[in-house]
């Protein structure tokens, strides 16, 4: 369900940068999705096509761009990147951190199809 | 035709988020503070809620808005008879609430008569950390028997909390549970976050949780 509501908001964003871009058709969406934010971008995907349909969406391709979690260790400031376990620093083994990137969810850009002006 | 690429970087939830900046204002003209309360179900959200208010009752008027998947007024009405109000939003099988819900629930609810509303969240861990609601405080209660690795398999609902609750705290000889290894997940994603270890059945623990509410209310009516 999380998915279907998050599709339903991507394309409302998608819809709204197209309407004053005056595209005719979406053909690409460009999204970034960082490790730490539970969005599966499987179920983005299967979702999008219902959602989109009756839009000028329909039919367009999402991208996905996967971020690592990258972590700063508080205590002898190594930088470390998180793929699947939360572990701590694995230089000092200290669990102060902060956390770098790893928790984007974004549209990053979108392509359009404008029809060609017409001169008279 | 030609193909152009049009810039957006906005995040997918500015909508929703828009809509909490507005239920965040809401609340601070009437000084109500809020607290968006998230656990996994079972966890025991509504018993917790209805010890804080058991406890705060003669000196803090407490409202709450309850979220559900299904229109069982179950913990709504547990609310009422406790005499506070209560609004039921319910999520039509949705599994989060959202700012919009939000709103309607505060529509409902009567805000010049409140210090403190506490939103009982849909029982999830994942869903409901995404969505901003616009209180002032988040908080999650986790419970001992769900086990010490709630933080390593759900981070993201750890990151954006201002309290953790650690209910059932008595049933810690009865379980394998590990306090050290999970407030050390905890650690790694909030440092130095406000935990309150405590239990509803006994008791135990939770006057530290009622002094820092009460204190907190109090800051903010002078604020």
């Amino acid at each position: 369900m999380h998915e279907l509501s998050v599709t339903e908001s991507l394309l409302k964003l998608a819809l709204s940068y197209a309407e004053q871009a005056q595209a005719s058709k979406v053909t690409d969406l460009h999204l970034v999705i960082g490790r730490l934010s539970s969005i599966v971008d499987d179920s983005v995907q299967f979702y999008w096509d219902f959602v989109a349909e009756d839009s000028i969406c329909a039919g367009a391709k999402l991208h996905f761009e996967r971020r690592p979690a990258v972590l700063k260790c508080m205590d002898c400031s190594n930088e470390f990147t998180i793929e699947q376990d939360l572990n701590p620093c694995p230089v000092c083994g200290g669990t102060h951190t902060i956390i770098i990137s790893g928790e984007e969810f974004f549209l990053d850009s979108i392509e359009i199809e404008k029809e060609a002006e017409k001169t008279i | 035709m030609s193909s152009i690429r049009v810039p957006v970087v906005e995040k997918i939830f500015s909508a929703n988020d828009r809509m909490a900046q507005q239920n965040h204002q809401l609340l601070d003209s009437h000084k109500v503070l809020s607290i968006n309360l998230m656990a996994s179900p079972g966890a025991g959200k509504t018993t917790f809620i209805l010890e804080t208010i058991k406890r705060v009752q003669d000196k803090i008027r407490v409202g709450v808005i309850e979220g559900d998947t299904a229109p069982v007024t179950i913990d709504a009405d547990k609310i009422i008879s406790a005499g506070m109000p209560a609004v039921q939003i319910n999520t039509g099988g949705d599994c989060h609430l959202d700012a919009s819900m939000m709103s309607d629930g505060l529509a409902q609810l009567d805000l010049s008569q409140l210090d403190l509303l506490i939103v009982e969240n849909v029982g999830n861990l994942i869903c409901p950390a995404a969505w901003d609601l616009g209180t002032h405080f988040k908080l999650l209660v986790s419970s001992v028997p769900e086990g010490d690795d709630k933080p390593y398999k759900y981070p993201n609902i750890f990151r954006g909390l201002e309290i953790l609750v650690i209910n059932k705290t008595d049933l810690q000889p009865y379980v394998e549970y590990n306090m050290d290894y999970f407030r050390q997940g905890v650690e790694m994603l909030n440092p130095g976050l406000v935990t309150f270890p405590l239990s509803c059945r006994t008791g135990e623990g939770f006057d530290q949780w009622i002094n820092w509410l009460t204190e907190k209310v109090a800051q903010f009516k002078k604020s």
